[in-house]
C-alpha cells in the first residue's frame, strides 16, 4: 500500500474550473502528496487526449492508483473507469474528485474555491491506496419490457419496442387506451384531425402478436432490479367476461341508468351505468361502473336490462380484481398529465359562470364525435356570437405553476382557427402574456390567424364576470384585462370564455414515482436522469420516461421522446445481460456473531440467515448496495465493497488533513 | 471568539438524491460557502456514527448528513434507518459533552440544488457561531492529564 504509484490529472475543463480554481498552484501542491507519483493538468481530460494521458501513465509510469478531479462523477466517472480499463488498470481503482459542480461553480472567491478544490482532492489521494480492485456483477436480463400508461407516448414507445421483436406489456388505468390525443379534436399546427391520426396506432398495438394489453389495470408493486423487475398489476374487475364481450354495445343501450357524466366528454356528455368509452375504444369491450351500476351500488336492478341484452352471456357481476405478476427487463412510464383545475383560480369563474369553460371541454365542444356532434354552442343551445380565449390559466403564475405548459399558446390558436371554421360571424379575442410558437410550422400558423380575423390582446386576463355595467354586457360574460400593448384597462363581453389550461402532475405521480424507485422535480413531474443528455431516464437503471409526464409537451415531442425511451430500454433488454456495479456487501463468517441484526434491516431481503453456520450470508444477486447493514452491526462486519470503512475514513482524514 | 474562524464541515451525501442536489447547485451556479467537502455514499443509510466521530476527531467542527426524502430512498427504506439512528447519535454525542447543532441531518432531494446550497450556508453560519471545536485537541489533553 505504501508503494502505491498515484497519478492526479487536473482539468481545467476550459475556464469551467480554471476560471475560478487555481489550477497550477492545486497541481504543484498535489504533486507533492503521499504516494502521488504525477500530478498533471489538462484542458479538457474528458477529451480523447486527455484520456490518452491516463493509459500512457499507466503503462509507461507504472501507475497503479488514478484519481481526476474534474466534473461530477454522474457525469464522467464511466468515461474514466473505462480510460483506465484501456490502460490496463482495473477502473474501480480510479476515483474522481468534483470540483467543478461542488467546488468551482458554487464558490464565490477564488482563492476560497482553490483551497476547497485542495480539500477534496486530497480525500480521494488518501482514499485511493485502500481501493481494491472489483469485477462488475454480470446477471442475465430479462427481454421483455413494460409501458405504463398507454396514450400517445405509450402507445408509440410500446409500438416502436414490439416491432423490435420485443414482447411488451402495456399497462393502462382507464378502460380503453388513447389517453388525452383520443379526446382532442384537431391537432396543431396541420389540423390532423386526432383520432384519425391515433385510432390506427391504438388498433396496431391492441393487435400486435408481441404485446399484451391489460387496460383497466394499475401497477401495484414493483421490486428487482435494470434486467429483473417484478411488477404487481392489479386487473380491475370489469363485471364483463372480456374474453365473450364483442363490443357490440348491445348492453349501453339497454341500461337502465343512462345519466352517468361521460369521462371522455369531461361531463359534458353522459354515458350508461356499462360503458365503452368511444367508439373506437381499444380494447373494444365494455365496462360497469360500479359506483354507478344499481346491481354493483345497491345490491338490486329490477331489470338487469343488460344481461338479457348480452348475447354471448359476457356479464358477470360477481368478478373480482385480479392479481396478475409480471417480469420485465426494463419499464417505460408514460403516464402523461392532468389538466389543471380550473377551479382553482377562482376569479375566471370557472364551475360559477354557465359559459366559462375549460380547453379540454372546448376540444369536445368542436369534436364530430362529442357531446354537440361538434357544434360549438353555449349552454344554452346557441352559438357564441363572441369568445374570448384566456391563455396561461394556472401557468406560469407563482400562484400555481410557474412553468409554461408549452402547449396552451398553440391549443389556443387552434381553437381560434376552429371557431372561425365553424362560426366565421363570431369574434375571437386571444388574451395572451407572450405568443410562444416555438415549434415546427408554429409561427407560421401564428401568422395565419393573424390574418383570419382574430383579435390578439397582449394582457393577462384579471376577472371574468357577469356584472353588467354598460348595456352591450347584459347578459354576457365580461372579460376585464389590461391591453399592455395600448396601455388600457378593457372590458370585453364575450358569449363564451375558454381558459386554455395549463398542465399539471398527475396528482398521484409522487406516489407512482415512489413505487418505481425515482423521484419528482419541483414542479412535481417525473425527474429526468439528466434535463439535457438523459431526458428519458430515470435515476433508477432501466426505467425510462415518455410523454407528458416528465413535462409538458406537444405530441411531436412527446413522440420523439417516447422513440428515444424505447431505445434506451433496447439498449438494457437486446442484451442478454448486464452488467451492476460490485458495490455490494459481504460478511466474514469467521467475525459474525450471528445477532441477527442485519437480516432484519436489509431493505432488500438480500441477507439471510445461515443456521447451521449461525452466521448471516449476502445473497449477491439481491443485494443492492445501500450500506445499510454494514452501519448497523456492532462489530463492523458486514462490509461494502468500494465503500469500506477504511475508505471513508481515509476520505475523512484527507478532506481534514489541510 | 474570533471572527475569522472558518468551519471545518465534512457532508456525507447519498448519492442518489443529496449528492445530485448539490450537482444541481452547481449547474445552476448557485454561490454558498466553501466550508464543506462533500464524502459521497450510496444511502445515507450507509452512515456509520463512527464516520461522523471520526470526522469530528479529525478536526471537523461540524457534520451534515443529507440523504433522500422519507419514500423517496433508493434503496426503498435506508434513510428511514438514517432518521432511527441519528436521535440516538445524537443522544450520544450529547453524551460526549458536544454541544447541540454540530452536526445535522437534511433530507435533499436531487431536484433540490436550492435547498443544498441554503443548507450549506446556513449550517456554515450555525458552526461559526458554536465556534471551534477541536475535539481531538481536548482529548489529547484529557489523556495528559490522566496520565
Amino acid at each position: 500500500m505504501a508503494d502505491e504509484k498515484i497519478a492526479v490529472y487536473f482539468c481545467d475543463c476550459g475556464t469551467n474550473i480554471a476560471g475560478k480554481v487555481d489550477v497550477g498552484e492545486v497541481v504543484k501542491w498535489a504533486a507533492e502528496q503521499p504516494n502521488v507519483t504525477v500530478a498533471r493538468e489538462y484542458k479538457y481530460m474528458c477529451s480523447d487526449p486527455g484520456q490518452d494521458l491516463i493509459k500512457t501513465d499507466i503503462k509507461e509510469l507504472g501507475v497503479t492508483r488514478v484519481v481526476v478531479a474534474a466534473c461530477s462523477p454522474t457525469m464522467h466517472e464511466p468515461t474514466f473507469r473505462k480510460a483506465a480499463a484501456d490502460g490496463g488498470l482495473n477502473p474501480f481503482l480510479l476515483q474522481m474528485a468534483n470540483v467543478r459542480e461542488h467546488c468551482s461553480w458554487v464558490t464565490e472567491d477564488p482563492v476560497e474555491a482553490t483551497e476547497k478544490a485542495k480539500r477534496i482532492l486530497s480525500a480521494q489521494i488518501h482514499r485511493l491506496p485502500f481501493n481494491e480492485a472489483l469485477q462488475p456483477i454480470e446477471v442475465p436480463v430479462n427481454p421483455d419490457v413494460m409501458v405504463v400508461g398507454a396514450g400517445i407516448a405509450g402507445i408509440e414507445a410500446a409500438l416502436k419496442l414490439a416491432d423490435a421483436g420485443k414482447k411488451v406489456f402495456v399497462v393502462e388505468r382507464d378502460p380503453s387506451i388513447g389517453g388525452h390525443m383520443a379526446m382532442f379534436d384537431k391537432t396543431f399546427p396541420t389540423l390532423d384531425c386526432s383520432a384519425c391520426i391515433l385510432t390506427p396506432k391504438m388498433s396496431a398495438l391492441g393487435k400486435h402478436p408481441n404485446i399484451t394489453l391489460m387496460a383497466y389495470s394499475e401497477v401495484t408493486e414493483v421490486s428487482g432490479y435494470v434486467g429483473n423487475f417484478k411488477v404487481k398489476v392489479r386487473k380491475k374487475a370489469r363485471y364483463v367476461d372480456t374474453d365473450k364481450c364483442t363490443g357490440c354495445a348491445a348492453c349501453t343501450e339497454a341500461c337502465v341508468v343512462q345519466k352517468v357524466r361521460s369521462e371522455f366528454d369531461v361531463g359534458l356528455g353522459y354515458r350508461p351505468a356499462i360503458y365503452i368509452p368511444f367508439p373506437q375504444a381499444v380494447p373494444l369491450k365494455a365496462t360497469i361502473d360500479p359506483a354507478k351500476c344499481l346491481t354493483l351500488s345497491k345490491g338490486k336492478c329490477a331489470k338487469q336490462s343488460c344481461v338479457p341484452a348480452c348475447g354471448p352471456g359476457a356479464i358477470d357481476f360477481e368478478q373480482q380484481d385480479e392479481q396478475v405478476e409480471l417480469d420485465v427487463g426494463a419499464i417505460i412510464m408514460a403516464t402523461g398529465f392532468e389538466l389543471f383545475d380550473c377551479k382553482r383560480e377562482a376569479r375566471y369563474g370557472y364551475g360559477r359562470l354557465a359559459n366559462v369553460i375549460t380547453s379540454l371541454e372546448f376540444e369536445r365542444l368542436s369534436n364530430a364525435s362529442g357531446p354537440t356532434g361538434g357544434h360549438i354552442v353555449m349552454k344554452n343551445g346557441e352559438a357564441p356570437k363572441s369568445v374570448a380565449i384566456l391563455h396561461c390559466v394556472g401557468s406560469r403564475d407563482e400562484n400555481y405553476q410557474e412553468f409554461c405548459s408549452r402547449v396552451c399558446c398553440m391549443y389556443s390558436l387552434k381553437f381560434a382557427h376552429l371557431i372561425k371554421e365553424h362560426l366565421p360571424e363570431t369574434e375571437v379575442y386571444e388574451l395572451y402574456i407572450d405568443m410562444r410558437a416555438y415549434g415546427k410550422g408554429y409561427e407560421e400558423f401564428y401568422k395565419r390567424l393573424m390574418d383570419e380575423g382574430v383579435h390578439f390582446i397582449r394582457g393577462r386576463a384579471a376577472e371574468v364576470s357577469d356584472v353588467a355595467i354598460a348595456p352591450e354586457e347584459e347578459g354576457r360574460l365580461v372579460v376585464k384585462a389590461e391591453d399592455t400593448l395600448l396601455g388600457i384597462m378593457r372590458r370585453l363581453p364575450v358569449d363564451m370564455v375558454i381558459l386554455s389550461a395549463g398542465l399539471s402532475p398527475r396528482r398521484d405521480a409522487k406516489e407512482v414515482a415512489q413505487t418505481f424507485g425515482f423521484g419528482c422535480s419541483a414542479n412535481g413531474f417525473y425527474l429526468e436522469r439528466h434535463p439535457k443528455l438523459e431526458p428519458a431516464s430515470t435515476m433508477t437503471d432501466g426505467v425510462f420516461l415518455a410523454g407528458a409526464c416528465q413535462y409538458p409537451k406537444d405530441i411531436p415531442d412527446a413522440v420523439a421522446q417516447a422513440g428515444a425511451a424505447a431505445a434506451g430500454a433496447l439498449t438494457f433488454v437486446n442484451n442478454p445481460t448486464v452488467k451492476v456495479e460490485p458495490t455490494i456487501s459481504y460478511i466474514d463468517p469467521e467475525k459474525c456473531s450471528g445477532c441477527h441484526i442485519c437480516v432484519g434491516l436489509c431493505p432488500h431481503a438480500a441477507i439471510q440467515f445461515n443456521a447451521e453456520k449461525e452466521v448471516a450470508e449476502v445473497i449477491e444477486a439481491a443485494c443492492k448496495g445501500c450500506g445499510v447493514c454494514v452501519a448497523a452491526c456492532g462489530s463492523n462486519v458486514p462490509q461494502q465493497r468500494g465503500y469500506l470503512d477504511k475508505q471513508i475514513f481515509a476520505e475523512i482524514e484527507g478532506a481534514l488533513a489541510l | 471568539m474570533s471572527t475569522d474562524f472558518e468551519p471545518r464541515i465534512i457532508g456525507f451525501l447519498c448519492r442518489w438524491c443529496s449528492y445530485n442536489g448539490a450537482d444541481l447547485a452547481g449547474t445552476s451556479r448557485m454561490k454558498y460557502l466553501p466550508n464543506m467537502v462533500p464524502i459521497r455514499t450510496n444511502c445515507s443509510g450507509r452512515v456509520d456514527p463512527t464516520h461522523v466521530l471520526k470526522a469530528l476527531a479529525e478536526g471537523a467542527d461540524g457534520v451534515l448528513i443529507a440523504g433522500c426524502h422519507p419514500g423517496d430512498c433508493h434503496y426503498i427504506n435506508g434513510n428511514y434507518r438514517t432518521a432511527g439512528r441519528y436521535p440516538l447519535m445524537e443522544k450520544l454525542l450529547e453524551q460526549l459533552g458536544l454541544e447541540h447543532g454540530r452536526v445535522r441531518l437534511e433530507w435533499i432531494s436531487a431536484a433540490e440544488g436550492d435547498k443544498f446550497a441554503k443548507t450549506v450556508t446556513e449550517f456554515t453560519e450555525q458552526i461559526r457561531a458554536l465556534g471551534p471545536l477541536d475535539w481531538g485537541k481536548q482529548f489529547e489533553a484529557e489523556e495528559a492529564k490522566t496520565a
